[in-house]
This record gives structure tokens, C-alpha cells and sequence, in this order.
């Protein structure tokens, strides 16, 4: 009996490599079609006329001398790095809270900072417009109305707060207790401690959280266009050329401009990374503050602040939302909600992007999983793992605007065979994947190699087929990271717009981006309404992952407590 | 409240899922419309339409001139709409030149008035009613800040304005566009530039849809809106403190109407939707929201509208508005993009 199981593993093991080789090839081909293809149908455009004329750079250097557009990239330049000097600057002192002191309320301080992940960045947004637009709460504290540049900034800041927070505790927590020993041992002060330890050991998240948030909010057009005013930014007028002027040569110019900068945060951040990781060795010992009154104190004073500021400024919205009419009756209704009776595309929107949000979690962690499955534990096909890889951590530097617009020239060409998915949820699907894939994947691939070679090795030996090891051992290993991963897709394909806007036909309008269109034609109170509702279902969602996550841990990860 | 919700839910899923199903069992022909009419208007056309031909059902793409009309350019290759619904003659002139659209003789051709279709025979759209400008005027904020009704286009220029006033930017709203193409039409082109150089001094913002204007300034966000009458009459019956203003050297006037796409795989179904958007009835729905539609005799006056709008709209040449409009549109954005932050 146990002979023959033996014999049978002992066969299929010897598929082992044709399968694996399929794998790869499959999922070469799928980045190939779904990745590169757009990204290089975008560029292709660029360099073709209205009239399908080939003319070079033509494009560009029109693009160049028309003040207007430069005018944008100058000011997207500007209010972009100055975003995301305040943002990295509020993170920082946040982070250090949360990581090297010993306050009270983490949990509640950390939660309540990363609520704007759950919702549009067009959310924030409304949230000043009712706050401090001329009909504001607030208005009076401005002095000045907020549409514009300052409207712009404030709005960046918020809904990239949280992405900029992650990465400095991440930094920070890395924190080698041996050099806060060795400073202190040599009477360095508590000053001198963070000037020499703290605030070198953190530089490269320092730098890396600047270049995500820079990329963050150069591409993001929800806020500029909710709060600009008459301030144009490169996504703004990205949208504009192609909705508005019809010109798509000239909105293939601009998404590729879009792409200078995210390309290039990509490379930066990839160094600063690698420069991160050989910085600290194996051996570093996680520091652990000890308690300290005063900067506890402190520090829970400061993070008390950001965080009212950043829950009052979403709470205001959803106050917002059931106002009948701002600002000359202030009685609560549920007239907002009624969606079917607005411009935008009514409660079916909602239910869209619920499907769109379930496919998008399921599809993409399945998908990330393989390929990052892939790319760590087969131990041969380097050359074919490295393609892989590569493509999957291209998305990461494609920004949603750019990605939208190559979907569309790519899959909408009559020639292309895959034409038939044009103007379908299963397009949707397919982008939104693509547009979120690199985050989950390098999730993934991280999970994945925190186990030790030896199982595979000893499966190996056994004769244990590899999807056997791979359903038995990987996947209850990396489960609470998959379950992180389908919550990360589902929340960013609930609240994205930025690819979908171009790519959404009648029967799968999304809800997000009826919060936009509904703020286009004025209706401000439903899109906030709208808005909120986002925001409910990505937060219950989250928690419901959390929920499965826990009991999953308490299930198949005993391993790890012994 | 939870189970309600719960059913909706299911049953909206339920709905989603078997509605294709039916309207195959049915032998249904499904028509993809792509419209610029209002979403408030849609669902009463829509439903006499299908009353009267419950064989047919229809489906919206909604959205703003521009980008309706984009969408249509974008998708020349491979159209997706088998008729345009409620679109501004203007940008069914640019897809005409495209040769996309249909030529086809409604049922009702013979009474439509001759100015509101396509002058050929068959033409390729036919009118529906026509949409002008108008101004919106908070009463509530301009007391506060002691702002004078307007009374002419003029009049928007006087720098106690400043800062106060919105319009939709004529690239993406087909109601921006008809306001600029007026002006320009109206006031001869160098002047009717330098008109407008004055009225960016005034400007606050410029809205993406010719509606916002209007809900803003009844919201108080911009105490005037330019915008256009049936936004205008709707925003004030909603209750909004506004003044409807029309500005006495004339009204910006532009037609919604109707076209069959060349490349339908419908033309029969989508005719019966050409024949109905002329008829009377359909006519008559037209008249609930606008005052001039294409059928003479049934118009019908809006609520807080003058009756005799009609004699206040400017000499309109669509063709030279179409022609045109990317010259316009070009220079318009020379003017006032560049320099919009740095009055």
C-alpha cells in the first residue's frame, strides 16, 4: 500500500517540471498581454497624429510649447513635492509614536490613521469643500477660499497620509536596539540618541515614503478635480484631453509624461530599499522604548491631534451626506442617498463595484499567489522567473490614469482578438488587477520566503509533487498574508477611479466613479453620499478580513507559537 | 431597515442576473443609446418609449457633451452605441463628418420644423428641443454681499463680480460651448474675445458640466451660475434661493438630437426609436422640460421660464459652430488656461 503511493508520488513528481514550466509560461504570456501591451500601446500612441499619421515626437514637442500644458507639469511638479514634504513630515512624528514610545491608545491612534485608506481620495476632498468652500463650517479660519493649490495640497495630504505612515513604521520598527544601547552607554542625551540612531536608520524610509507620496499624488486626479479650481495638474489634464478635447494622440503624450515621474520614484525607491535591507544585518535587535512620561505624553498629544483632524475631516462628510440642503436646511434626510434620481449612473453603480470588488480579490490573489509561488520556489527557470518578476513590479511604476488609457487603445483596436472584452466588468476586472498587482505581490513573494527551502527540499525527497507541498505547506503558511492581499484588492478596486474612468461601459459603471460624475454635475451632497457608502463597505469588508484572518492564524499557524 | 436593504439587494442581483435572460425569452432587441440628457429626464422617456414598444429596450450611456461625443470619436473603430439620443446638433455635425451616422427619414420628418434638423434629404439627425443659457442668481448671497441682479451679459464683467461667478468650460460642456460660440456669433469674434478676457477676470472656477454652475450658485458656493434653463427651473423648484436670469442681448441656443449610428446591427429597432423621438408624445415629454421642441404646437411654459424665450435666443449658424470648434476650443484654452492661477 504504501509502496504504491509512494510510486505514485514518485510519477507525478516527474511532471514536476513541465507544469512548473507552464506555469511560468502562462503567466509570462498573461503579463505580456495584460501588462506590457497597454503600457506600450499608450507610448505607440503618442507618436501617431489625430488621423493615425505617423509624426515622431511631433506630439511632444507641441505638447512643450503650449504654456497651458506646461504650465500643469510645472505646478504637478511643485504641489506634488510639497505634499509630500508635509505629509512625510505629519508621518513622521506619527510613526515615531506609534513605534518608539511607549503611549497609550496605539491600537486605536493606528487604526484611526489609516481610515482614509478606505475611502476615494475624492472623499477628502468633498470633506474641505464643506468645510472650507465659501458655504464651509469653517470658512472664516481660512481667510482665503481653498479652491486651488492650497485646496489641492490640504486634499493630498490627508488621503496620503496613511501610505506614508506605513512605510516610516516599517523603517522605524527596524530600529537596531544594539546602537540605541551603544549611544547611551557612551551618555549620548535622548536628543543626541535620535540625531545620531534614530533619524539615520530612518532615511531611507524617509526617502521612500517622500517618492510613494510624490507618485501618489501626481497621478491622483480625484482631488484636483474636486478642489483645483482653476489650478491645472497633469491628471487633470489628462482626463481633459481625452474626455474633453477628444485628442487622444495628445492624452497618450500626457500619460506618458505621467510616467516620467513614477518611473523614476520606482527606480529610487527599489535602491533605497535594497540600501535599507543591507543596512540592517540579521542580527539587529528591535528596540524596545522603554516608558518615559513626559515624551509619552507628548506624543499622545500629538497624535490625539492628527488624528482628530484626519476622523473630523472624513466625519464631516458623512455629516454632510445626509444634509437636505447645505447650507439653507440643515435638516437630516436620506434625499442624498436616493441615487437613482441623480446624474451618475444610480444604486446599480454600487452593486457593480461590489462585483467588481469581489472579482478583483479573488482573481488577483490567486493570480499573485501563483506568480509569486513562481518566482521564489521553483528551482529552476531563473531566466523565465526573472521575466516574471520584472512584469509583475512594472504596474508599480504605471500610473491608473496611464494603465485606463493603453486598456482602451490596446483592447479597443478592431484588430486585436481580445476586442470582444472591451466595454466588459471582465476588463474591469482585468485592469484593476494589473493596477494593484505589485503591491500584493511583493507581499506575496515576501511571505512565501520566510519559509525555510528545507520542507521543499524534504517534500522533494519524498517524492511529493510540487502543487502537493504548494496547497499543504505554502498556502497555510502565507494564508494571513493572502487574506491581507484580498482585502488590499478588494478596498483599492472599491475606491480606485483613476484606470477605470476610461474603461467603464453603461452596464458596469462603478461607484466611485459616479462620486466623480456626480460631483461634475454639482451634485456634491450625493457624491459625498456616495462616498461615504464606499467608504462603510470597505471598512466592514476589512474588518471581515480581519475576522477570517485571526481564526485562520488560531487554525492552521499553532506551528508558529512552538 | 436591515432586511429591506437585504432584499433590495437580493433582488437587485436577482434582477441584474435574469434581465438579459428575459429580454432573449422575450425576443427582445436591446439598443445601446448613448445620451447628454439630464438623468432626471431619462427614466420618463425612456419608460413611454418602452410602453409603446415593450419589444424593444433601451440602454444609457450618460454623460456631458464633450465626453459623450469623445466617447463616440474614441470608439469610431469599433461603435458600441447604435443610437444617440438627446446630443448636441453640433457634435452630431463633427460625427457626421466622420461618416458615422445613418441618413434616415423619421415617420414624422414632414412636421418637424425645417430649422431644427439636418437641411439634407434624408437627414442624419433630426432635433428634439432646443437648450439656451441662462444665469442663476443667489439671492440669499448676493443680499450678504450686496452683489446687483445682473441683467445683461454685460453686465458680468463689472469687477464687483469678482471671484463670484462660474461657467462650464466649453471643451467638456456642451452648454460652455454654446454660451462661447454665441458670444463670438453675437459680438463678432475680436470682440467677443476681449468680452470674455473681461469676464475671466470674474471667474472662480470652470466646472466640468454645464449643471454645476447652477447647483452651485444654489448652493451658495458661487452666488451666479451660468448655466442653462431647464437646470435652472429644475434648481429653483428644488428650492434653492435663486433668480433666473436672461441676459438681454440674447441667449447661446444649441438643439439635443437624434441620430442612428452607420454601423448598428439594430437599424430596425433603432428606426423605431428615430420614429418615436419625433412624434408628439414624445414631443410632448420634451416640452415637460424645455421650452422650444421640434414639434410645433405643443410647447408648454416652464414654471420660472419667460414664455417668450424663444424670441430671446441669437442667430445661430451650427455650421460654422461645429467647423469651428476646435480653433475655438484652442483658443480658449490659450486664453484662459495658462494664465487661469496667475491673476
Amino acid at each position: 500500500m504504501t509502496a504504491v503511493s509512494t510510486t505514485g508520488h514518485g510519477m507525478s513528481a516527474r511532471l514536476d517540471a513541465p507544469a512548473q514550466g507552464a506555469l511560468g509560461v502562462s503567466l509570462l504570456a498573461a503579463g505580456a498581454l495584460f501588462i506590457a501591451a497597454p503600457v506600450l500601446a499608450l507610448l505607440a500612441r503618442a507618436l501617431f497624429d489625430g488621423s493615425g499619421e505617423f509624426v515622431g515626437f511631433g506630439n511632444f514637442s507641441a505638447y512643450f510649447a503650449a504654456p497651458a500644458l506646461t504650465d500643469s507639469a510645472v505646478r504637478s511638479l511643485r504641489l506634488s513635492a510639497i505634499a509630500a514634504a508635509i505629509t512625510v513630515a505629519l508621518a513622521y512624528g506619527y510613526a515615531y509614536g506609534l513605534t518608539l514610545t511607549q503611549m497609550r491608545h496605539k491600537t486605536f491612534f493606528r487604526a484611526a490613521a489609516l481610515l482614509p485608506l478606505l475611502a476615494p481620495s475624492l472623499l477628502m476632498a468633498i470633506s474641505l469643500v464643506y468645510l472650507f468652500g465659501h458655504q464651509g463650517l469653517l470658512k472664516d479660519w481660512l481667510g482665503r477660499p481653498i479652491y486651488g493649490e492650497l485646496g489641492i495640497v490640504v486634499g493630498s495630504v490627508l488621503w496620503t497620509f496613511p501610505h506614508a505612515l506605513l512605510i516610516l513604521i516599517a523603517s522605524l520598527s527596524a530600529i537596531d536596539a544594539r546602537l540605541v544601547e551603544a549611544a547611551r552607554t557612551m551618555g549620548a542625551s535622548p536628543w543626541d540618541v535620535f540625531r545620531t540612531v534614530m533619524l539615520p536608520a530612518s532615511r531611507y524610509g524617509v526617502a521612500m515614503a517622500f517618492a510613494v507620496v510624490f507618485v501618489l499624488v501626481i497621478t491622483d486626479f480625484g482631488v484636483p478635480k474636486v478642489i483645483g479650481g482653476q489650478a491645472n495638474v497633469l491628471a487633470t489634464d489628462l482626463y481633459k484631453q481625452v474626455v474633453g478635447l477628444q485628442n487622444f494622440a495628445m492624452g497618450a503624450v500626457v500619460g506618458a509624461v505621467l510616467l516620467a515621474p513614477a518611473i523614476g520614484a520606482f527606480f529610487i525607491e527599489r535602491h533605497l530599499r535594497r540600501r535599507q535591507a543591507s543596512a540592517f544585518g540579521a542580527r539587529a535587535v528591535p528596540y524596545m522604548p522603554e516608558p518615559w512620561a513626559l515624551r509619552d505624553r507628548l506624543f499622545w498629544g500629538y497624535c490625539a491631534l492628527v488624528s482628530a483632524l484626519l476622523v473630523g475631516v472624513l466625519a464631516m462628510a458623512v455629516y454632510a451626506s445626509f444634509v437636505r440642503l447645505w447650507p439653507y436646511d440643515l435638516s437630516l434626510s436620506l434625499r442624498n442617498y436616493d441615487f437613482d434620481q441623480m446624474d451618475g449612473g444610480g444604486w446599480i453603480t454600487f452593486w457593480n463595484s461590489l462585483r467588481l470588488s469581489f472579482g478583483t480579490a479573488l482573481a488577483g490573489t490567486v493570480l499573485a499567489f501563483l506568480t509569486a509561488w513562481f518566482v521564489v520556489k521553483p528551482r529552476r527557470f531563473g531566466a523565465l522567473r526573472d521575466a516574471v518578476n520584472l512584469l509583475a513590479t512594472v504596474p508599480l511604476a504605471v500610473p491608473g490614469l496611464a494603465l485606463g488609457l493603453g486598456y482602451i487603445m490596446f483592447f479597443n483596436a478592431p484588430s486585436n482578438p481580445l476586442s470582444g472584452l472591451y466595454a466588459t466588468m471582465t476588463i474591469l476586472v482585468v485592469c484593476t488587477v494589473v493596477h494593484f498587482f505589485s503591491v500584493a505581490h511583493l507581499t506575496l513573494v515576501t511571505a512565501l520566503s520566510q519559509l525555510d527551502r528545507e520542507f521543499e527540499f524534504v517534500a522533494e525527497s519524498l517524492g511529493v509533487p510540487f502543487w502537493q507541498t504548494l496547497a499543504r505547506v505554502h498556502l497555510p503558511v502565507v494564508l494571513p498574508a493572502l487574506l491581507e492581499v484580498a482585502g488590499y484588492f478588494f478596498v483599492n478596486a472599491m475606491t480606485t477611479v483613476s484606470a477605470v474612468v476610461f474603461l467603464y461601459a453603461p452596464h458596469t459603471q462603478l461607484a466611485s466613479v459616479a462620486v466623480l460624475n456626480m460631483d461634475d454635475a454639482g451634485d456634491i451632497a450625493p457624491a459625498a453620499a456616495m462616498a461615504v457608502l464606499i467608504f462603510v463597505t470597505a471598512a466592514l469588508v476589512r474588518l471581515g478580513f480581519m475576522a477570517v484572518e485571526r481564526w485562520a492564524l488560531t487554525r492552521t499557524n499553532r506551528w508558529r507559537l512552538r | 431597515m436591515f432586511h429591506r436593504i437585504h432584499r433590495a439587494m437580493a433582488s437587485v442581483a436577482l434582477a441584474a442576473a435574469l434581465l438579459p435572460l428575459a429580454a432573449l425569452a422575450q425576443g427582445k432587441t436591446e439598443l445601446l443609446v448613448y445620451t447628454a440628457l439630464e438623468a432626471d429626464q431619462i427614466k420618463a422617456y425612456q419608460e413611454a418609449f418602452e410602453k409603446d414598444h415593450p419589444n424593444v429596450s433601451l440602454k444609457f450611456v450618460r454623460d456631458s457633451t464633450g465626453i459623450v461625443t469623445a466617447k463616440l470619436l474614441a470608439e469610431k473603430a469599433n461603435p458600441q452605441a447604435d443610437v444617440v439620443w438627446g446630443l448636441a446638433a453640433t457634435s452630431l455635425m463633427l460625427l457626421d463628418r466622420e461618416g458615422m451616422l445613418m441618413p434616415y427619414a423619421p415617420k414624422n420628418l414632414a412636421a418637424i420644423k425645417p430649422t431644427m434638423r439636418d437641411a439634407r434629404n434624408p437627414p442624419t439627425w433630426v432635433g428634439m428641443d432646443v437648450w439656451s443659457s441662462a444665469i442663476c442668481f443667489n439671492t440669499v448671497e448676493a443680499g450678504k454681499k450686496n452683489l446687483p441682479k445682473p441683467a445683461t451679459w454685460e453686465d458680468l464683467t463689472k469687477p464687483v463680480y469678482r471671484g463670484a461667478i462660474t461657467m462650464p468650460h466649453p471643451a467638456s460642456s456642451g452648454t460652455g460651448y454654446l454660451m462661447v460660440s454665441a458670444w463670438l456669433q453675437m459680438m463678432g469674434e475680436q470682440k467677443g474675445w476681449a468680452f470674455m478676457d473681461a469676464l475671466h477676470q470674474n471667474m472662480g472656477v470652470y466646472t466640468h458640466s454645464g449643471s454645476k454652475p447652477c447647483r452651485q450658485a444654489g448652493a451658495g458656493e458661487f452666488p451666479i451660475g451660468l448655466s442653462f434653463e431647464y437646470r435652472a427651473n429644475k434648481t429653483k423648484k428644488d428650492g434653492a434661493p435663486i433668480d433666473i436670469v436672461l441676459p438681454a442681448e440674447g441667449l447661446g441656443w444649441d438643439m439635443e438630437a437624434t441620430a442612428i449610428l452607420k454601423t448598428t446591427k439594430r437599424p430596425e429597432a433603432a428606426k423605431l426609436l428615430a420614429d418615436w423621438a419625433t412624434s408628439r408624445k414624445a414631443n410632448e415629454l420634451y416640452a415637460k422640460n424645455f421650452a422650444i421642441v421640434a414639434l410645433p404646437g405643443v410647447q408648454e411654459k416652464l414654471q420660472f421660464i419667460d414664455a417668450d424665450i424663444e424670441k430671446m435666443l441669437v442667430k445661430n449658424d451650427f455650421g460654422w459652430a461645429a467647423a469651428n470648434r476646435d480653433r475655438i476650443l484652442a483658443e480658449w484654452s490659450r486664453r484662459y488656461e495658462a494664465k487661469a492661477e496667475k491673476r
